[in-house]
């Protein structure tokens, strides 16, 4: 019988067995790249300062304990290819797992914001590099050589002018008793075999195999299932009627924590049966909101004059009253669920001396400190293993579902497994927030920029600008500003947080203007990075020859302006997190209808590290970008989520994909993460090419509520 | 409680179930073979799908009662060792991102193969479009499709 693999004991496991060989520890994420230090290969595991586990043992397999959570991002790939890279490992002997949550060893132990590879980067390298380098120490001691004439190659030093050889294995343990010196040399990128390449994903034996990895997977010898129904968002019980769920069959409980009636028993079908006969109803407490109001509740905030101003150049009121012409455009987009294809679920088991929690989260260490804070049990007492996730889109940032399992199984003792039904995740919160723009651009007699206005007015969104983004820098006069409203629909990041909506609205509001000044799309956007470049105004936060470089590359690639005849054109760029991506959207109209037949996209993410791993992040974030521009949509009445399940709620399919044509600048520079960065674009990128060849300009999302598509989508379901 | 004697991945299995358990509790909770993915419950994401007799079917909305001695595979009885030229070709085109959705875009395509060795790109298409992939690695599913049928 399967069982679950990756578990603390596994870990710990695998640790021990390395007794013997070379360890080395070093900090993944810590802000200095500090030098990997040699630990204590007897008792490793107590090690107190150094954070995570480059072992090699005796019979060569190198072991790489992978801390951060893998939700398809494929971080353990890369993580193991750069250290993998400078170590010179054979490639065929390396072993990546996944490391339980260890404060005491590692550092933000977190997916999100597509920092890791750029914060890991040098750590990996020199991690790799002072293995090789006490690895070749050893030998050249062994044999008696200048270590000048010693090399390492795929796993073994090599004595070039006799051809003698020792595997990494043979020499793990002398090379463990040498003492590491502060610096060890790098390797120059021009022989990088391991880094830039396409190399298949380390786990791809078990997911093709269907071995049990993921959360919902997991599984103890007596533990229970749960399912919970949660009020709708405004509301509180009033009275809660569970004698018929109490009743059924494999129903071993049914109660109630905070606002929330659980219904655990012995098997997932049977509570979920029992769920259907449960009976809640519930009364206001607090504002009980409409998809219906929110419209002329933007409007009203539209007028607020207490905006929260984020960013102001110049003096923008008198630029708009000098204007020769002013552009106005208003965008906006509903909350969107995350819907990562493994529903939420965590594994519970609160004991007297402690808390085990194992599951799918993108933050292990908030969700810790988070169950010690309800439970009131020190961290200390509480474990975490990470399981890999089915998907997170940031959803798993928010650990609602970690206390949600922890308070469960403390109020029954009793191991327990929670897990959310696919109609939990769409109607059961924290969404990417709902939000309005409103744009103003003040052009000057010769087409000139000259003012620029953004107001961004969002449900529980925060700040829903992010005020330095292009083209602030390029325009003297410019105002940012926002104004929130605070509601009981739960909000959280969505992959490529705001800029996921805020990006389409950025890009297409500039093609307006682009169009309005008469210039070509592209080249404004060249013309006003030259007035950043030339004429400064204020905090510049992108850098103008990497934004510059993916413009014109894209523009190349995709043969802007010469395209066919017949394909409409539509461009986009953003800089996004910390990487920039340019993509050229191409439009066929078939049948009277647009037809999005192909994205180019160009990004510069600094070095590549997985090629592979790389096409899929872009031609995923275009998928996904598009998608959700295209079909993603959740209203609400009375507090309730209109939709609940695949049949009213679409996602992309497979038919409706565009073709991608993804590359990448090649500049040398260190890496700046692609989780998110290709996302942001799309939208613009597609709605200016849709303009081009309908002369419509889409405004709102999802597209396929607005008229162009309102058949179409029809015509589909 | 009525026990069912089900001929899954090639053994008889007898398990005690209530009649309507769909096939995807009964594997997942009761058998646990748990490749079978749960995604949405209603027979739209294809993550839990399912061979039953050769044909691709969401085991989360087939009650148990229905299934009587029909070959049931998962895609642990797939192939020994991952060796079916489907899986074989989705290591080969490294098709997974979070990985969750694809044993059911394997069953799909293993029993779509069956029937049309030789598929075109767009008949392709259509036989995987009923199956979800959030992260979005269609192109490469298509790829990895093609690739298995010029394998045969």
């Amino acid at each position: 019988m399967p069982t679950y693999t990756n578990t603390r004991r596994d870990f710990l496991r695998k640790i021990s067995l390395t007794g013997g060989g070379l360890m080395l520890g070093f900090k993944w994420y810590s802000a200095r790249a500090e030098m990997p230090v040699l630990l204590n290969a007897a008792d490793p595991v107590v090690a107190p300062v150094f954070n995570s586990y480059l072992s090699i043992a005796a019979d060569g397999t190198i072991h790489i304990f992978s801390p951060n959570p893998e939700l398809g991002q494929n971080i353990m790939t890369s993580f193991a290819q750069i250290v993998a890279e400078e170590l010179e490992a054979d490639w065929q002997k390396v072993v990546v797992s996944q490391a339980p949550l260890d404060t005491n060893k590692y550092e933000r132990q977190l997916t999100g914001g597509s920092g890791a590879i750029p914060h890991s980067w040098m750590r990996l390298r020199k991690a790799g590099a002072s293995a090789r380098y006490l690895l070749l120490q050893a030998a050249a001691q062994k044999w008696g050589v200048d270590e000048a004439s010693c090399t390492a190659q795929s796993g073994f030093i090599v004595h070039k002018p006799s051809g003698k050889k020792l595997s990494y294995g043979e020499l793990a343990l002398d090379a463990a008793k040498i003492e590491l010196p502060k610096d060890v040399p790098l390797k120059d990128r021009k022989d990088f075999t391991l880094i830039g390449k396409p190399i298949r994903n380390v786990k791809n034996a078990d997911i093709i195999r269907g071995n049990p990895i993921f959360g919902l997977d997991y599984y103890r010898e007596g533990m229970v299932y749960a399912v919970v129904q949660r009020p709708p968002f405004g509301m509180k019980i009033k009275s809660i009627d569970g004698a018929a769920a109490k009743a059924m069959p494999g129903v071993t409980d049914v109660l109630q924590f905070q606002q929330n009636v659980a219904i655990v028993g012995k098997s997932t079908w049977e509570i979920l049966k029992a769920k259907k006969a449960l009976k809640v109803s519930y009364e206001k407490d607090g504002n009980v909101e409409s998809t219906a109001d929110h419209e002329a509740l933007f409007a009203q905030l539209m007028k607020s004059d207490k905006p929260t101003v984020h960013r102001k150049d110049g003096d923008v009121d008198a630029a708009f009253e000098s204007a020769a012409k002013v552009i106005q455009s208003e965008y906006q987009c509903p909350f969107l669920p995350h819907n990562p294809l493994e529903p939420m679920n965590f594994f519970a088991h609160v004991r007297p001396d402690g808390v085990e929690l194992v599951g799918p989260t993108q933050t292990p260490q908030r969700a810790r400190e988070a169950v010690s804070k309800l439970l009131g049990i020190p961290e200390s007492k509480i474990t975490v293993d990470i399981t890999r996730l089915g998907g997170g889109f940031g959803r798993r940032l928010k650990f609602d579902y970690v206390l949600e399992a922890a308070e469960l199984s403390s109020l029954i003792k009793q191991p327990v497994k929670v897990i959310w039904t696919r109609e939990d995740e769409i109607t059961g919160g924290s969404y990417r927030p709902a939000v309005r723009y409103r744009f103003e651009a003040a052009l000057d007699a010769s087409g000139n920029l000259v003012g620029y206005k953004l107001r961004g007015v969002g449900i529980n969104a925060g700040n829903s600008t992010r005020q330095d983004n292009f083209p602030a820098g390029a325009v003297p006069n410019l105002r940012v500003e926002t104004v929130e409203h605070v509601s009981p629909i739960t909000t959280g990041a969505w992959r490529a947080p705001i800029t996921n909506f805020l990006a389409f609205a950025e890009q297409t509001f500039l093609d307006e203007v682009a169009m309005a000044a008469g210039k070509d799309p592209v080249a404004f956007r060249l013309e006003l990075l030259d007035k950043a470049r030339k004429s400064p105004v204020g905090k510049i936060t992108y850098n103008i020859e990497r934004f510059d470089t993916v413009i014109r590359q894209v523009a190349e690639k995709a043969n802007w302006g010469k395209a066919s005849k017949g394909i409409s054109q539509g461009f986009s760029v953003y800089f996004s997190h910390a990487s920039y991506v340019a993509q050229v959207c191409d439009v066929v109209m078939k049948d009277g209808k647009p037809s999005i037949q192909k994205i180019h996209a160009v990004s510069d993410c600094g070095q590549v590290i997985n090629m592979s791993g790389a096409l899929h992040q872009v031609r995923g974030a275009i998928v996904d970008g598009y998608g959700h521009a295209m079909f993603g949509k959740l209203s609400f009445k009375e507090g309730q989520a209109e939709q609940q399940n695949f049949h009213n709620y679409r996602l992309i399919r497979m038919r409706e994909i565009p073709e991608v044509d993804a590359s990448f600048v090649d500049n040398g520079k260190d890496p700046t993460g692609l989780g998110e960065p290709a996302l942001p674009p799309t939208g613009g990128a597609v709605a200016n090419a849709i303009f081009k060849a309908t002369g419509q300009r889409l405004k709102r999302q999802p597209f396929m509520d607005e008229p162009l598509f309102k058949s179409m989508a029809s015509e589909a379901e | 409680m009525p026990v069912y004697q089900l001929n899954v991945n090639g053994k008889k299995t007898p398990v005690e179930v209530a009649a309507d358990t769909p096939l995807l509790w009964v594997l997942r909770d009761h058998l646990r073979l748990l490749g079978t993915k749960f995604g949405c419950g209603i027979g739209q994401c294809g993550a839990c799908t399912v061979h039953y007799n050769g044909v691709a079917v969401r085991s989360c909305t087939m009650p148990v009662s229905s299934v009587r001695d029909a070959e049931i595979v998962t895609i642990e009885g797939l192939s020994a060792n991952a060796s079916h030229p489907v899986q074989q070709a989705w290591d080969e085109a490294d098709v997974p991102q979070c990985g969750y959705c694809q044993a059911g875009q394997i069953m799909t395509a293993v029993a779509f193969l069956k029937k049309t060795p030789n598929p075109s790109k767009e008949q392709v298409e259509t036989a995987m479009n009923g199956n979800l992939c959030r992260c979005g690695a269609y192109h490469r599913i298509r790829e990895a499709v093609l690739l298995a049928a010029s394998k045969k």
